[in-house]
C-alpha cells in the first residue's frame, strides 16, 4: 500500500508544481534523454525516432509499470480471493474489519472536510494577497510532504501524550486525544493538509484577482464574490487536491500507527489491521483488507484521470 | 459526497456503540497473545456475568512489549497490562501508573501462565540441531529478534547466556559463547512475531529462537510436515506478568473487574485455556495433564541467574550494555 500512496503523493507533487504539463510518471527518464539526443534546431517531436527505439522506449515504460504497478495488484487481488469469494466476504464482515473500515471513514471524512477549508483559506490567502511572510508559509504548508509519517505522529505524543506538553492537563479533564478517534484525525490532518492548498495554489494565482476584483467594483459582498466567482473557477482544482487528500487520508500508516494505541475494534485503521491480520497469519483477511484500499487506489486513479482532463480543458477556455 | 457520507458514518458508529457491555477493560498485551486472550476473554466474560448478572467486555491491543508499555505510559487508557517481562511492567510502574510492589500482589511472581525457549528447526533439521552448542557452530543461520526491542528476544538472549553460564561456568565464556551466536545470526527483526516470518515465510535461517508458544502455533498454522519443534535440555523459565494499572482503574472505577479478570487466569479454567494455547500452566494437576503436551525442559529462572530483570536490563541491554559490546565487534 505504500507503494500505492507513494505514487499518488509523488504525481501530486509533480502535478501541483506543473499544474499543465503531462508528465508521464513511468518513463521519464528515457524521453528525456531521446529529447537530448536530438539536434537543438531539430522540432521536439518524437515521431521522427526510427521505429524500433519508439518501440524499445514504449516496451521499456510497459514492463516498468507491469512489474511495480499491475503484478501487484494482481498479487493483491489473488491473495484475496485464494479461499474463494465468501471466505473474502466473511473477512470484510467480521466485526474489527468493519470496526476498521468505519473508523477509515470517520478519519477520512473528518479530515478530507477539515483539509477543504484550510486547503482553501490558504491557498487564497497566498495567490489573492500580498504579504511579508508569504514564502515562510508556503515552505511551512510543505512541511508534512518532507518529513517522515513517523515524526508527524510522534510530533503528538509528545504534545499530547500523559508524559507530553499538554498531557498532565488533559489527563486531570479526562480528555483523551491520544490513543483515540481526535489524536488519529490529527496525526492524518498534519500529514494530508497540503493536497488541497498544494492543488489550489498555482491555479489561483494563474486566475490572478481581475474577476474578482470586477466582482467588488459591481457592489458583490467579499461571500457573494467567493462562491459566485472565485469558488467555480477553482472548482476542479479543489475536486482534484480532495480526492487526493482522501487517498491519502484512507491509506496513511505510518503516523496513524504511532498515535493508534491498537486497540482491536476501536483504533485500527484499515491500513493497520492489514499489518495485524497478516502477522497473524490471516493472509485472506489481511489481503481481503488490503483489495479495498487498492480499489480506492484505482478509483482515485481513475478519476483523477478526468479531473486532470476537466482541468486542462478549463485552462484552455480561460484561454480563448 | 461528504455531506452523504457524514450520516451514513454517524450512523454505523451508533449502531456500534448501541451493543456496549455493562463494563469495558482493555487488557494491553504483547504480539503473541492475541489468540490466548481471545480465548480467555470469553471465558472470563461468561464467568463473571454468571457471577454478578454484569456483562463485560474486554478490549485487546496487542505489540511490541516494550513499545506497548510505552503507549501505556503515554497514556494508553488500558486497565490491565500483560506483558512479555517484568520489566516493562516495572517501567510503567516508574512512572507512578502502577504500584511498585504490583509483582508480589498476586501469586507466582504475578505470572499466571509460563513459557520458555525452544528451536524451530525445518522439516527433518538438515542442520542436526539439538542443543545450544549447536548454535554457534559454522554455517548454521540463526534467527532472533532485536533484543533492544523485543521482549522475546531478551528471553532467547539470556536463555542462551544461562545455558553458556552453567557448561562453562564464567561470565567471560558465557559473552564469548554468545556473540559467536550472535555471529550466526543474519537479521534482527524487531519483534518475536517479525522473526517468525522472516523464517517461516521467506525462508531465510536454519533455526529460529522463538517462543514456545509461538513455535507451537508456527506449526499449526504451516503444518507439521514443514517445522519440527526442538527443545533443548535446558532453556529458560520465561514469566510474563500481568498487573492492575491502578492509575486508570481507579479512574475508570473498573478495579473490581480488573482484578476478578487478573485472579481468573489462577482459577482451574484459566490454567486449562492457557495449556490449551500452549502456555505452561502453573497449577501442578492441570501441568499433570497437559505433561504430553510439553517437552521435559530443565529451566532456570531469571532471579537464579541474573538476579532479577532490573539488573539483568543494566547489564545487558541498557546503552553500552554486553549486548551493545558483542553485536558491535
Amino acid at each position: 500500500m505504500s507503494m500505492q500512496s507513494g505514487l499518488v503523493s509523488s504525481t501530486s507533487q509533480l502535478r501541483a508544481y506543473a499544474p499543465t504539463t503531462d508528465v508521464s510518471v513511468a518513463a521519464p527518464a528515457p524521453l528525456l534523454e531521446v529529447a537530448r539526443a536530438q539536434p537543438v534546431t531539430a522540432p521536439r517531436n518524437l515521431r521522427t525516432e526510427p521505429g524500433p527505439i519508439r518501440f524499445i522506449i514504449i516496451a521499456l515504460a510497459i514492463i516498468f509499470l507491469s512489474v511495480f504497478v499491475v503484478l501487484p495488484l494482481v498479487v493483491v487481488f489473488a491473495s484475496a480471493f485464494s479461499k474463494g469469494i465468501m471466505a473474502y466476504f466473511a473477512a470484510l464482515a467480521e466485526p474489527e474489519a468493519m470496526a476498521a473500515i468505519k473508523l477509515t471513514l470517520l478519519i477520512a471524512a473528518i479530515s478530507v472536510t477539515l483539509n477543504l477549508v484550510f486547503g482553501v483559506i490558504a491557498a487564497w490567502a497566498i495567490s489573492k494577497f500580498e504579504f511579508t511572510g508569504k514564502t515562510f508559509l508556503i515552505t511551512l504548508i510543505d512541511l508534512p510532504f518532507s518529513v517522515s509519517p513517523v515524526i508527524s505522529g510522534l510530533v503528538f505524543v509528545l504534545l499530547f501524550g500523559a508524559q507530553g506538553f499538554f498531557g498532565t492537563w488533559l489527563q486531570a479533564h479526562n480528555v483523551h486525544i491520544l490513543f483515540a478517534v481526535p489524536g488519529i484525525a490529527l496525526a492524518t490532518i498534519f500529514v494530508t493538509f497540503p493536497f488541497v492548498a498544494r492543488a489550489l495554489i498555482p491555479l489561483m494565482q494563474e486566475q490572478g484577482t481581475q474577476e474578482e476584483e470586477a466582482a467588488i467594483s459591481l457592489g458583490a459582498s467579499g461571500l457573494q464574490t467567493f462562491f459566485r466567482v472565485t469558488l467555480p473557477n477553482i472548482k476542479w482544482g479543489l475536486l482534484y487536491g480532495v480526492l487526493l487528500c482522501n487517498a491519502r487520508a484512507m491509506g496513511e500508516f505510518g503516523a496513524v500507527s504511532v498515535v493508534s494505541g491498537h486497540i482491536r475494534g476501536e483504533t485500527n485503521t484499515m491500513p493497520l489491521l492489514v499489518e495485524i491480520l497478516y502477522n497473524e497469519y490471516q493472509f485472506v483477511a489481511s489481503f481481503a483488507i488490503a483489495s479495498l484500499l487498492a480499489m480506492l487506489a484505482l478509483i482515485t486513479l481513475v478519476v483523477k484521470t478526468i479531473l486532470e482532463r476537466r482541468l486542462d480543458e478549463a485552462e484552455v477556455s480561460d484561454g480563448d | 459526497m461528504i455531506r452523504r457520507i457524514l450520516p451514513l458514518v454517524a450512523g454505523l458508529l451508533w449502531a456500534s456503540s448501541a451493543f456496549a457491555a455493562d463494563v469495558s477493560l482493555l487488557n494491553v498485551s504483547y504480539d503473541p497473545t492475541r489468540e490466548l486472550y481471545v480465548d480467555f476473554n470469553k471465558a472470563f466474560a461468561a464467568a463473571y456475568q454468571k457471577e454478578t448478572g454484569k456483562s463485560v467486555e474486554i478490549k485487546q491491543s496487542h505489540g511490541g512489549s516494550g513499545s506497548q508499555a510505552r503507549a501505556v505510559i503515554d497514556g494508553l487508557q488500558a486497565d490491565v497490562v500483560t506483558l512479555a517481562l517484568a520489566y516493562d511492567i516495572d517501567a510503567v510502574a516508574g512512572k507512578g501508573l502502577v504500584a511498585t510492589d504490583w509483582q508480589k500482589r498476586l501469586p507466582l511472581n504475578a505470572s499466571p501462565y509460563t513459557s520458555t525457549i525452544v528451536f524451530l528447526v525445518r522439516k527433518g533439521n538438515p542442520k542436526g540441531i539439538k542443543d545450544w552448542d549447536d548454535l554457534i557452530k559454522s554455517g548454521v543461520s540463526v534467527i532472533t529478534p532485536n533484543p533492544k526491542t523485543s521482549g522475546g528476544a531478551r528471553w532467547n538472549y539470556l536463555a542462551a547466556w544461562g545455558y553458556a553460564l552453567k557448561k562453562y561456568g564464567s561470565a567471560d565464556k558465557a559473552k564469548k559463547f554468545v556473540a559467536d551466536l550472535y555471529q550466526n545470526v543474519p537479521v534482527l527483526d524487531t519483534g518475536a512475531r517479525g522473526s517468525t516470518v522472516t523464517f517461516v515465510e521467506r525462508g531465510v535461517g536454519d533455526v529460529l529462537l522463538a517462543w514456545e508458544n509461538e513455535a507451537f502455533l508456527a506449526q499449526r498454522e504451516f503444518g507439521k510436515d514443514k517445522f519440527e519443534i526442538v527443545a533443548p535440555p535446558q532453556s529458560i523459565l520465561a514469566e510474563p506478568p500481568v498487573a492492575v494499572v491502578d492509575a486508570v482503574a481507579d479512574k475508570k472505577g473498573t478495579r473490581a473487574v480488573a482484578e476478578a479478570y487478573l485472579k481468573y487466569w489462577y482459577t482451574r479454567e484459566g490454567q486449562e485455556i492457557a495449556a490449551r494455547n500452549s502456555y505452561r500452566p502453573r497449577d501442578p494437576e492441570i501441568a499433570r495433564e497437559y505433561e504430553k503436551s510439553f517437552a521435559k525442559v530443565e529451566l532456570f529462572t531469571i532471579d537464579d541467574v541474573f538476579g532479577g530483570w532490573t539488573k539483568a536490563q543494566k547489564e545487558h541491554f541498557a546503552e553500552g550494555g554486553i549486548f551493545d559490546q558483542i553485536y558491535k565487534n
